[in-house]
């Protein structure tokens, strides 16, 4: 019963041995073939309805705890269960796509909630930013693979008791196969069972054969058993590839952090600008490298149609790999990161930071700083905010930083190349409580004006000062330095996705481009002394033929020295 | 490195010259396909000769063939065919030369944005089918490749014509020639494929309505085509190569992925449509071996698949910003 089971519930994991279980096929199904050696003379019949993929649905009512286990472990385990759950799979994916992500883009998450609230409350409640780390999702990819495990481990035992044994004997009626060829020929019937039998060997078949008991004698052959190997092998290696991306979550760590051109970095868990560690991450697998951002270099795409589209990113670091040790000059760039003990760096963004000096009015600095502006567009026109916390009344200053300056009516002030070719500020101040001492969190690049009060926008280009107004000091653009963002990464579980990526396209090759089939020659006795050759052959997978073996392995028996010679029969 | 605006013009000469000839071609197919005398959609009894000798039957059997029933076609529906299939040749070598010129222009391989995706796309069908074309007759399915062929160039010279130029720094890695390659040939036998699977679903539909005696109006069509199951074979084998190389392409620009942005799956939307794209052409493949999904269904499960394709091709890039956004589309 269970074996059968097996044969169906399986199936339905492998599109292409489909055609194994079809109505159409003459003979059942490999389990039957490995397990009933004694029957499979009968199985040239046309198959039973039982062995169609289709589960056996039975009423599970009445059938008490068992039987309902165990309808719903058929449930689950059956093909169309995991049609539908691929299905699931993909529609569940689509919102993904759609929606912005927490794990991609967090700040366009809380953009959509602040325009939308209602819709956006609701959808944040089932999951629409989380979509992949949602229990809908887990779910259905968790059933897909207990429902791929039901499938595949039985599968593979089956599969191994196959791999031990031999060739199922000749069907009792040869001409109803796919390929059949029939030969009067003028030998030896056991020379000719001995011929058929090196000749497929040499050509690597499994080989089984029967003595010439004076009437009749027969050699099965099968070939192309790498099929169901490299079908279990890519499932095996799905369910590897869901573990590796499992221990790579739990084991690994992401950080990202902004470092300013004379800044340094040292990897430790406080530099972070965002640091998610995976549950079982522990701090001290942080190898406790540092490095010195020298220089940052861009260049741009000077005119055309492309005009201002990134030609080159690099950034220039002084490493120090671990304390103590000598510092080294590398370069860190867009797909070629930096690898420290297993820990890659990668460069992932950049940006300006205009110098800001700002002195009270006696000419005394009280603020002095390379202030991190964040881009907005292609062009780079940044915008941020300093605090000034330490005067009373307190300062404010927000504003943009263009690289090439330019102003017009609709856009107002506007960067309209990348490069810094004709670098500004435009600045407004704002006095009042900054409100950094009400306890809430605040973001560096934003400035509560809620309690401040504007006193005025001015522009500045390098070296130029603004006096506010008020008496309230001066604020300077000294200049600015480049900024680079990276994104610091360690995943343990790579090697092993790596690895089951690799192994899972191999079985996905074998298992769809290999063919499973089996050739037989059977010879007996004809009326007139001649011996009757009939060579016949089947295939085991979709779409596949047999006629190439069959008319290879004919024309070789034809060749064959001890085949005197032949005739068509029925010619 | 500086741009060689020669190379580059030139290579548009012959964009424009291979969409002439496809136009050719296109009209050269309608011409064969208008031509031939069609078959007749309800199936002849097996031909099963049994010939006894000695007890031994000698069984033949029917070989379904994909030459398509134009060996009936008159001389000119035949002549037809054969331009369309030798012009055919020539605009595939046509398209590219012009990507050769349009990578020696910029001295990289020409994939490095929408344009030059969309040509190399446009080559890969139409290289897919003219392959394909020295083993079998394949002058029937001419004109349901090279109308594909001609949108997706006319798409790309009108939209998403690009002036030649360097890549942008993310681009820049070995790992586009290898992940872009995959999933651009993949691409062009997918289309190969949903063009076949679409021919299958015509040809069906047809030999049901006649076997049932009901009208269809694409009844001309059917009877031109060749028989449904040769055409659901082809089908398959089709997308049954192309699933590891798809499977490939993922997973290349995964490798890629962790080395330019330190993580090898982050569920970007071009990564979402992928992997959506994957799970639709698995869903085909196990549908087949599914009773009650073989045949009709499996097919609209394809055709589904390649709309995801489709989709992640244009609508990802055009619709949706993510990391896969490129200079000039």
């Amino acid at each position: 019963m269970g074996k059968r089971f097996w044969g169906f519930a399986m199936s339905g994991i492998d599109a292409g041995n489909g055609a194994d279980l079809a109505a159409e096929e003459p003979t059942t199904d490999a389990s039957t073939d490995a397990s009933t050696d004694a029957s499979t003379e009968a199985s040239a019949e046309p198959s039973t309805p039982a062995l169609s993929t289709q589960p056996v649905q039975t009423d599970p009512v009445g059938l008490g705890l068992l039987g309902w286990l165990r309808w719903v472990w058929r449930t689950l385990t059956s093909m169309r269960t995991a049609l539908v759950l691929l299905f699931l799979l993909a529609l569940a994916s689509i919102p993904g796509s759609i929606f912005p992500q927490r794990g991609s883009a967090p700040v366009k998450v809380t953009q959509y909630i602040t325009d939308k609230p209602v819709l956006g409350r609701f959808m944040d409640k089932i999951g629409m930013f989380d979509v992949f780390a949602s229990p809908w999702f887990a779910a259905i990819y968790i059933l897909l693979f207990v429902s791929l495990a039901g499938c595949v481990l039985p599968r593979t035992m089956q599969h191994w008791r196959i791999l031990r044994s031999r060739p199922p004997v000749a069907p009792r009626n040869l001409s109803r196969l796919d390929e059949y060829r029939v030969l009067n020929v003028d030998a030896n019937s056991q020379a000719v069972l001995d011929d058929a039998a090196g000749i497929l060997r040499r050509q690597r078949w499994r080989v089984d054969t029967s003595q010439f008991d004076g009437a009749t004698g027969w050699v099965a052959a099968e070939k192309g058993y790498a099929r169901e190997t490299g079908n279990l092998v890519f499932h095996l290696a799905l369910l590897g590839l869901l573990t590796a991306v499992g221990l790579g979550a739990l084991l690994g760590f992401r950080g990202t952090v902004i470092v300013r051109e004379g800044s340094s970095f040292a990897d430790t868990r406080a530099q972070f600008d965002s640091f998610a560690p995976g549950r079982w991450f522990n701090d001290s697998s942080l190898p406790p490298f540092a490095f010195t951002l020298t220089d940052f270099v861009a260049d741009y795409q000077r005119g055309g149609q492309q005009n201002g589209a990134a030609r080159e990113f690099s950034a220039k670091v002084k490493l120090t790999s671990e304390p103590g040790s000598a510092p080294e000059a590398r370069t860190i760039e867009v797909n070629d990161p930096l690898v420290v003990d297993g820990v890659k760096t990668f460069l992932v963004g950049h940006g300006y930071a205009p110098t800001i000096t700002v002195r009270d009015t006696k000419g005394q600095v009280i603020f002095r700083d390379s202030v991190v502006f964040l881009p907005q567009d292609g062009n780079y026109t940044s915008t941020g905010v300093a605090k000034v916390p330490d005067t009373v009344p307190q300062l404010g200053l927000q504003g943009f930083f263009l690289p090439t300056a330019a102003v017009d009516a609709v856009l107002g002030p506007h960067s309209t190349f990348p490069a810094p070719d004709d670098p500004a500020v435009f600045i407004s101040a704002w006095v009042g409580d900054l409100g950094l001492d009400s306890g809430r969190a605040q973001s560096v690049y934003k400035l509560d004006t809620s309690a401040m009060q504007r006193l005025g926008i001015e522009a500045l280009r390098p070296g130029e000062s603004w006096t506010l107004p008020g008496g309230h000091g001066t604020v300077t653009l000294d200049g600015y330095v480049e900024w680079a963002s990276f994104t610091v990464a360690r995943d343990p579980g790579k090697g092993f996705a790596l690895a089951s990526a690799i192994a899972a396209i191999a079985g996905l090759a074998l298992s769809l481009l290999v063919r499973r089939r089996r050739v037989w020659v059977r010879v007996s006795l004809a009326g007139n002394g001649d011996t009757v050759v009939e060579v016949a052959g089947m295939t085991r997978s979709e779409h596949a033929t047999v006629s190439d073996d069959v008319e290879e392995l004919t024309t070789a028996l034809v060749a064959s020295a001890r085949i005197s010679s032949s005739t068509p029969a029925g010619a | 490195m500086l741009v060689n605006e020669t190379f580059a013009a030139y290579s548009n000469i012959f964009v424009y010259g291979s969409m002439a000839a496809y136009t050719v071609a296109m009209f050269a197919f309608a011409i064969s396909l208008a031509s031939t005398r069609g078959r007749d959609l309800v199936p002849a009894a097996p031909a099963v000769a049994e010939a006894a000798t000695g007890g031994v039957a000698l069984a033949t059997r029917v070989v379904t063939t994909l030459g398509g029933p134009d060996d009936g076609a008159r001389p000119p529906g035949r002549r037809a065919g054969n331009i369309g299939m030798s012009v055919t040749w020539l605009a595939t070598i046509l398209l590219g030369i012009a990507l050769a010129l349009r990578g020696l222009s910029v001295g990289r391989v020409p994939w490095g944005n929408m344009y030059e995706f969309s040509l190399t796309s446009a080559f890969a069908i139409s290289l897919a089918f003219v392959v394909l074309s020295l083993k079998r007759d394949l002058r029937w399915l001419g004109i349901f490749v090279v109308i594909p062929v001609l949108l997706t160039l006319g798409l790309a010279v009108t939209v998403l014509y690009t002036e030649a130029a360097q890549l942008v720094p993310a681009l820049k890695s070995y790992w586009l020639v290898i992940h872009v390659s995959a999933a651009v040939v993949c691409g062009g036998a997918f289309c190969v494929g949903a063009a076949v699977t679409c021919l299958f679903l015509v040809a069906d539909a047809g030999e049901r309505r006649a076997v049932a005696g009901k009208p269809y109006f694409l009844d001309g069509l059917a009877r031109r085509l060749p028989a449904s199951n040769a055409l659901d074979a082809m089908a398959y084998r089709i997308h049954a190569f192309m699933f590891p190389l798809w499977t490939f392409a993922i997973v290349a620009g995964a490798i890629w992925a962790e080395n330019a942005w330190g993580r090898y799956w982050g569920w970007d939307p071009k990564e979402t449509w992928a992997f959506i794209t994957w799970v639709a052409y698995a869903a085909y493949l196990h549908a087949r071996a599914t009773a009650g999904w073989k045949g009709r269904k499996a097919s609209v499960i394809a055709l589904i698949a390649f709309g995801c394709f489709v989709f992640n091709y244009f609508g990802v890039n055009m619709l949706i910003t993510g990391l896969h956004s490129y200079s000039g589309v």
